[in-house]
């Protein structure tokens, strides 16, 4: 019983390891199709034939809209670049964004609600008004509106993933503030919140060490559905012409928007592989995020049936009748 | 009698549960086998994981779907008729045979009734459910049922929300449900627990009255020894998934056969014993003693909670007055809602004094700042009443314990305070390796002997207990109990000891204060108090407390009627 926390216990790792059956799958399908994404973002410049803004090599220029060939194995786009590249390279700016989205987001939806719930008082009213003003917004408009404060719309290297990446931020911040300062309330009245106030804990001690621990539970749920989320706005900005510029980055939302007419005569390739990618990295993160949830739900999760031969019974119970939450809670606590 | 009538209504045969968990297959159950006579209160009494509650839900087949079950539940009809084997049975036979052969009535009425439905209307759905009535019939049934089990006015109180109701009363509807579809076995989890020692001894009396005049078998699941020698007429005595012993209730209290039963109804705490021990410490007080300033002084203490809503406000403690000094235990009894846990939470300054005077080490609390307090709760320990909450459950014990070392700047951190910490532990008797484990990883006594460790990191003057045994078993209550006296002896801190369970705070207190409403009605030592009560509420509590002796508890019973 008395094993320390190991790698075991890290979160995914540990949810993996006690799935079964159709939930395993998810989540095994879920990683695979994130690992690519993570994969394809790191080795991109191993894994393109070409660069993302490259428009000839030393045979010439590759020509519009050229279909599947030896060359080009997905095809050039009508602007001239080469597909698989786009796509790859795609992957880059996708992670980049995500990561700088979640990590701005986390980072003050956190802060602002610990604070929040704790302290509560009309400093809460005031965050909780403003939070449910950001909510009421459709995300996207906020997202094109802070894009063109941020960058004036013009979209550079940095400057225009940055610009996509805090424009997210400012519509996730919100989310991460309600589900911590939900999780700080109820922690709030917890024996051992009050049990660390009796000694004279002071109040910032009490905040990061008693309840931020425990408050960032369902975290990990959240960052893997709002990973899925950015991209979708990072794509949607980027089809609507607010994205970041062919020459600085390769970004799918934006090969998408210049495919619209080659849709109609009949050029495929320049739409299906950007669409596909980001349908699959979307599809990927969404699965680990909805595995994450069932298995953290005990009553979702789904268990191994219990063998038919009943174990030897030394296994069974600790001894003194007080039984430690993990094992004992099992079948009385399910219970009641 | 007939030959039917011996049969037993339940008859269980070699059971065996299986429950699929994260840690791997748990065997509640190991083999259990019982019988249910006719017109019998059966008594499965043991610990927590003793498996009683689980025997006792298969003969409806509540089991949840990680259960695997083994063996046979035979339940026989009322009227004799037919017989099923539950453990076999599912969907609807299942449900043709809960509520008709055997009822159910939980632990926690509150969470029992549906509280967005009149409680007529609750009752009249098991009628809907094994048979087509009428409206007006089922009407009629469930105001029947209501009058029998003891609710005024059925005819109008039939229509009223459970939230209308008192939890004595909500228990009373809970069985007024079971009764409802007159049905032939009552399986009663922990009926009382959750119920005040007075309202526990009504609801003993109904559950009585449903065998005598409904003719049911009840069986009664609970760990309260005193609710056993009430109304059990047969016990059956579970550890760790076995039966350990069975035997009819005054056999199995003169002469208990096995070591685990001697030992269960050993623990369990009796009124009296503790009058020896105060006197003993009474005569070792030094001269002067009474003289000395006392730790803890209430005058006139009104705590009122704010009414939410345009709610009155609701006055928790109303003009109390009582002092704590040094050195000295004073028990604080009285029923839920009576404002002992806010006296308890007052003087740590966890809850706002509204009016009144209350010093606590010299420092007057009301109206007190948090910082100017601060200084005070390093010589103030507290001990909560659920050792599974009061843990953060990131932290090693070692850290909890050496968190108020930390934070009153005793140390640098964890380790260095790590000396301090493993002193702490052996002096409640835990092993020092116990500080590199997680809460979880302790059970329930073991946790609560770290929380008292916790408590006494500072050397406190004073220590605050929040029922710290409420939430354990009899056994392990007996060895945390003995600790708190001995550590009491060996530190000598003034102690607020604070508990529903009258027996507990006789063995420890020197003095003893009763609550009621806010008010406090009665004091004095524990002789005076358990002795010759003078206040009718005293009175009234102590005879509703069952006693674990089957012939002292039937004379007590009389009393108390007499006294209803």
């Amino acid at each position: 019983m008395s094993r320390r926390r190991t790698w075991r216990s890290l979160p995914v790792v540990h949810q993996l390891r006690q799935s079964v059956g159709l939930q395993r799958g998810m989540l095994v399908t879920g990683l695979v199709l994130t690992g690519v994404l993570l994969l394809a973002a790191v080795f991109a410049p191993l894994l393109a034939p070409y660069g993302y803004g490259q428009l000839r090599d030393a045979d010439g220029a590759f020509g519009a809209q050229q279909p599947p060939s030896g060359d080009h194995l997905l095809g050039t786009t009508v602007g001239g670049y080469d597909v698989l590249s786009r796509v790859i390279y795609g992957s880059r700016t996708a992670v980049f964004v995500i990561v700088v989205a979640i990590v701005l987001s986390i980072v003050a939806g956190v802060l602002l609600g610990l604070v929040s719930g704790y302290l509560g008082g009309w400093l809460d009213r005031v965050l909780v008004v403003v939070a449910d003003a950001v909510y009421a917004f459709p995300s996207l408009l906020l997202a094109i509106v802070a894009a063109i404060v941020i960058s004036g719309g013009q979209s550079s290297l940095v400057g225009g993933v940055l610009a996509a990446a805090i424009s997210i931020t400012v519509v996730f911040i919100p989310q991460y503030f309600r589900v911590v300062r939900a999780e700080t309330v109820r922690i709030k009245s917890e024996a051992f919140v009050e049990s660390a106030r009796v000694v004279g804990t002071g109040t910032w001690r009490i905040m990061t060490r008693h309840v931020l621990r425990n408050a960032t539970r369902s975290l990990p749920l959240i960052v893997t559905l709002n990973a899925s989320e950015a991209i979708l706005t990072l794509a949607g900005l980027g089809f609507l012409g607010f994205g970041i510029q062919p020459t600085a980055a390769a970004e799918w939302g934006f090969d998408l928007n210049r495919s619209i007419s080659d849709v109609t005569s009949g050029i495929w390739w320049t739409s299906i592989f950007p669409g596909a990618a980001i349908v699959l990295t979307v599809l990927g993160l969404t699965l680990v995020g909805e595995s994450l949830n069932d298995l953290a739900d005990p009553r979702l999760r789904s268990r191994r049936r219990a063998a038919d031969v009943p174990p030897p019974a030394d296994v069974a119970v600790t001894p003194g009748g007080g039984l430690a939450a993990g094992t004992a809670a099992g079948p009385e606590g399910d219970l009641r | 009698m007939t030959a039917r009538d011996l049969e037993p209504v339940v008859d269980i045969r070699d059971l065996r549960v299986t429950f699929a968990t994260d840690g791997g297959d748990v065997a509640a159950v190991k083999g259990v086998s019982l019988q249910l006579q006719p017109g019998e209160v059966l008594a499965i009494v043991g610990e927590s994981g003793s498996g009683k509650t689980v025997t006792a839900r298969t003969v409806l087949g509540l089991l949840p779907e990680t259960a695997l079950t083994r063996g046979a539940v035979v339940l026989r009809s009322r009227d004799g008729g037919s017989t099923a084997d539950v453990a076999t049975l599912d969907g609807r036979d299942l449900r043709a045979v809960r509520g008709r052969d055997a009822a159910m009535v939980f632990q926690e009425p509150g969470s029992v009734l549906n509280p967005v439905y009149p409680v007529g209307w609750q009752i009249a759905e098991g009628l809907r459910a094994h048979g087509d009535v009428s409206k007006k019939e089922a009407r009629e049934v469930a105001v029947d049922v209501l009058r029998r089990v003891g609710i005024p006015d059925p005819e109008e109180r039939v229509d009223h929300y459970p939230h209308q109701f008192s939890g004595g009363q909500k228990q009373r509807i809970v069985i007024a449900q079971a009764l409802a579809l007159n049905a032939g076995v009552i399986i009663a989890d922990e009926p009382t627990t959750a119920l005040d020692v007075t309202v526990q001894a009504e609801i003993l009396d109904l559950l009585r009255r449903c065998r005598d005049e409904f003719g049911a078998s009840i069986v009664l699941i609970t760990h309260n020894m005193g609710v056993v020698a009430d109304l059990a007429d047969r016990v059956a005595v579970m550890y760790q998934g076995e039966l350990v012993e069975t035997a009819d209730v005054a056999t199995l209290f003169a002469d208990p056969q096995q070591e685990y039963t001697r030992t269960l109804l050993g623990s369990v705490p009796k009124l009296g014993q503790g009058a020896a021990r105060a006197r003993d410490r009474a005569a070792r007080r030094p001269e002067g003693w009474a003289d000395q300033p006392p730790v803890v002084a209430a005058r006139d203490l009104r705590i009122v909670y704010p009414g939410r809503f345009r709610k009155p406000d609701f006055t928790a403690v109303d003009g109390v007055s009582f002092t704590i000094a040094p050195g000295e235990v004073l028990g604080l009894v009285g029923e839920s809602g009576s404002g002992k846990s806010t006296i308890g939470r007052a003087i740590a300054g966890l809850t706002p004094v509204s009016g009144g005077s209350l010093t606590v080490l010299g420092t007057e609390v009301a109206g007190i700042k948090e910082k100017a307090f601060r200084p005070v709760r390093r010589r103030i320990g507290f001990v909560f009443q659920d050792p599974a909450t009061s843990f953060n459950p990131l932290l090693t014990i070692a850290d909890a314990v050496a968190e108020p070392l930390v934070v009153h700047g005793r140390a640098g951190d964890t380790d260095d305070a790590r000396g301090r910490v493993d002193e702490l532990l052996e002096a409640v008797q835990l092993p020092k390796a116990f500080g590199d484990r997680f809460p979880h990883e302790l059970s329930g006594g073991q946790r609560q002997r770290a929380s008292l460790a916790r408590a006494l990191a500072l050397q406190p003057e004073l220590l605050i207990a929040d029922e710290p045994t409420s939430a354990l078993d009899v056994s392990v209550q007996a060895r945390v109990l003995e600790l708190f006296d001995e550590l009491q002896r060996e530190f000598g801190f003034a102690a607020l000891f604070i508990s529903h369970d009258l027996a507990v705070v006789d063995l420890l207190a020197d003095r003893i204060a009763v609550l009621h409403h806010g008010r406090l009605v009665e004091e004095g030592t524990g002789e005076q108090v358990l002795g010759a009560p003078q206040d009718p509420y005293t009175q009234r509590l102590l005879a509703s407390l069952p006693v674990p002796d089957p012939a002292e508890q039937a004379q007590r019973r009389a009393r108390w009627a007499a006294l209803r």
